[in-house]
């Protein structure tokens, strides 16, 4: 056998079991989603938010079980419930923020392991923690693709507010333009997204797929158009990776997905054109940065 | 004629804090009113207020007749920052960061229109930065970054200008340029309040000149608030202190 048809096998074989069709699916939507949301999370300087949001809606998916509401209600109203809790106990105290952010997601993620041990069926917990793409349910893909659509939909539509946001919240205020609302439209973007990308790599796995794509696209480019375009790129080919090193090699879905994710950041970090460590080594960046 | 801007009795603090103590300005349309004083002294205080970023205890704003607010929604602020508070590292190039002047007057998506593109390239060529549009913000000079943001002000075709510190991180001869261009915008639209602790440009860029220590110690001409027993005041010095 020459080595086309033996790549050709290799990509083909998966693709005749359903459940691996649909993980790929899932994968690059909860990638591409997260991809885009993550280029405004690195310049704004929310990595860490992004953390703890995810970490938050565990009690709430919990509680949509419990209830048999779609996981996302819940997701919803404990994503934005702890980003308040975190800003209101932030303004009134003199704790600073990343100490109640740490507070505050840790609590929630307690919260939601005590209500698991509560629940009858012990098995999803880790479905929940590390992600479940190969067993989707038909009522899960079409949560994931109308939430991410959605999400897709609102950033085409302000992009360019979003952008100003996180570059200048000031001028956005002085144009009329609340960066209260546009901090608010962000973080519900983040809650719904953490809630897609949940199924694809788990909640402890979130984190990374809404900070690695932004991260490495900022290290390929100076245009924000083109970081969106390549944030979105490497999210997308990292799932297409991970999935199948998953399926060859048999080891987790979720794991293999944001690992392909690091290995594209670690390339860009030595590689990229201007910011490459490799080349800077060699010659000096004439601007100072 | 209605004032550019009106500040009557500001009080502003921040918890136990008192940063403004009754301040009261008037700025009349067209002239240039520098905002002299010390780090702490409130002057980025006054700034926020009057673009509606703090909320005073006592004390009113108005902006070519109108509130803060009102006077944001309709364009009429421009507001160039201070370097320190600009991410230079962020990927917008020299032509988006002037296109942003225009967000106030487009749709909800800001998709330009050939008006919004006109404006940006008259307000590079008025800059001097025409060449450099296609280039990343963060990799112009100092000078040319301010002018960058006073393109941005142009673009939007704002009638009150609040330039923060314009002349830090700027080299002498940029500011001349920056102060050059300054006083080329039409006297009779633009209305300009500056605040620096750069004393040197005062006279030629400043039609009058507010000396402020959390409360107003002198306001009138250049002159007048530049003698040296007032800066004693402010200062604590004998002389004039040296741009930071």
């Amino acid at each position: 056998m020459d080595t086309l048809t033996v790549l050709a096998q290799w990509f083909a074989q998966p693709l005749q079991f359903e459940f691996m069709r649909r993980a790929l699916l899932v994968a690059v939507v909860a990638g591409v989603a997260c991809a885009v949301l993550s280029c405004w999370l690195t310049l704004v300087g929310w990595s860490l938010m992004g953390d703890a949001v995810s970490h938050a809606v565990l009690p709430g998916v919990v509680l949509s079980y419990l209830f048999g509401l779609p996981f996302a209600v819940g997701a919803l109203v404990f994503g934005s419930g702890s980003v308040a809790l975190i800003g209101t106990v932030n303004r009134t105290s003199r704790v600073k923020e990343d100490a109640v952010i740490g507070v505050v997601f840790t609590a929630m993620f307690a919260l939601g392991l005590v209500l698991v041990s509560r629940v009858p069926s012990q098995t999803d917990l880790s479905h929940i923690l590390f992600g479940n793409v190969l067993g989707v349910s038909d009522t899960d893909i079409l949560q994931i693709l109308v939430l991410a659509a959605a999400v897709l939909a609102v950033a085409w539509y302000k992009h360019r507010d979003l952008t100003l946001y996180a570059f200048d919240p000031v001028h956005a205020h002085a144009l009329g333009i609340s960066p209260r609302l546009m901090e608010t439209l962000l973080l519900g973007m983040l809650s719904v997204t953490v809630v897609v990308a949940l199924q694809a790599v788990g909640i402890i796995l979130v984190v990374a797929m809404v900070i690695i794509p932004g991260a490495t696209a900022y290290l390929l480019t100076d245009r924000f158009e083109r970081m969106l375009a390549l944030a979105a790129a490497v999210a997308a080919a990292a799932a297409v990776a991970g999935v199948y090193a998953s399926f060859h090699l048999n080891v987790s879905t979720g794991g293999s997905i944001v690992l392909a994710q690091a290995s594209a950041f670690a390339l860009a970090y030595l590689f990229s054109p201007r910011q490459g460590v490799l080349w800077r080594r060699r010659r000096p960046a004439r601007t100072v940065r | 004629m209605t004032p550019a801007i009106e500040v009557t009795d500001a009080t502003v603090r921040y918890g136990d804090v008192l940063a403004l103590d009754g301040v009261s300005l008037t700025v009349p349309r067209g002239r240039v009113c520098g905002l002299l004083g010390t780090n702490g002294s409130g002057k980025s205080t006054l700034f926020k207020t009057v673009l509606g970023l703090v909320r005073t205890d006592r004390g009113r704003v108005h902006v070519l007749g109108r509130t803060s607010a009102a006077a944001r929604r309709a364009g009429l602020i421009g507001y160039v920052p201070q370097s320190e508070q600009v991410d230079w590292a962020f990927p917008v190039r020299v032509h988006d960061v002037v296109m942003m002047g225009r967000y106030g007057r487009m749709g909800p998506r800001r998709r330009p229109r050939p008006d919004d593109r006109r404006a940006v390239e008259a307000a590079l060529e008025r800059t001097g930065l025409a060449e450099l549009a296609e280039r990343r913000i963060g990799a112009l000079s100092g000078g040319q970054r301010k002018r960058a943001f006073v393109a941005r002000a142009l673009a939007q075709e704002a009638d009150v200008l609040l330039l923060d510190e314009p002349f830090a991180g700027v080299d002498r001869r940029s500011e001349e340029t920056i102060v050059d261009l300054l006083r080329s915008l039409p006297a009779e639209d633009t209305t300009l309040l500056v605040s620096t602790h750069d004393l040197a440009q005062v006279p030629r860029l400043c039609d009058d000149a507010l000396l402020l220590q959390r409360r107003v110690l002198a306001h009138g001409t250049p002159a007048h608030v530049l003698r040296p027993e007032v800066l004693m005041e402010a200062f604590g010095v004998r002389t004039a202190p040296e741009a930071a």
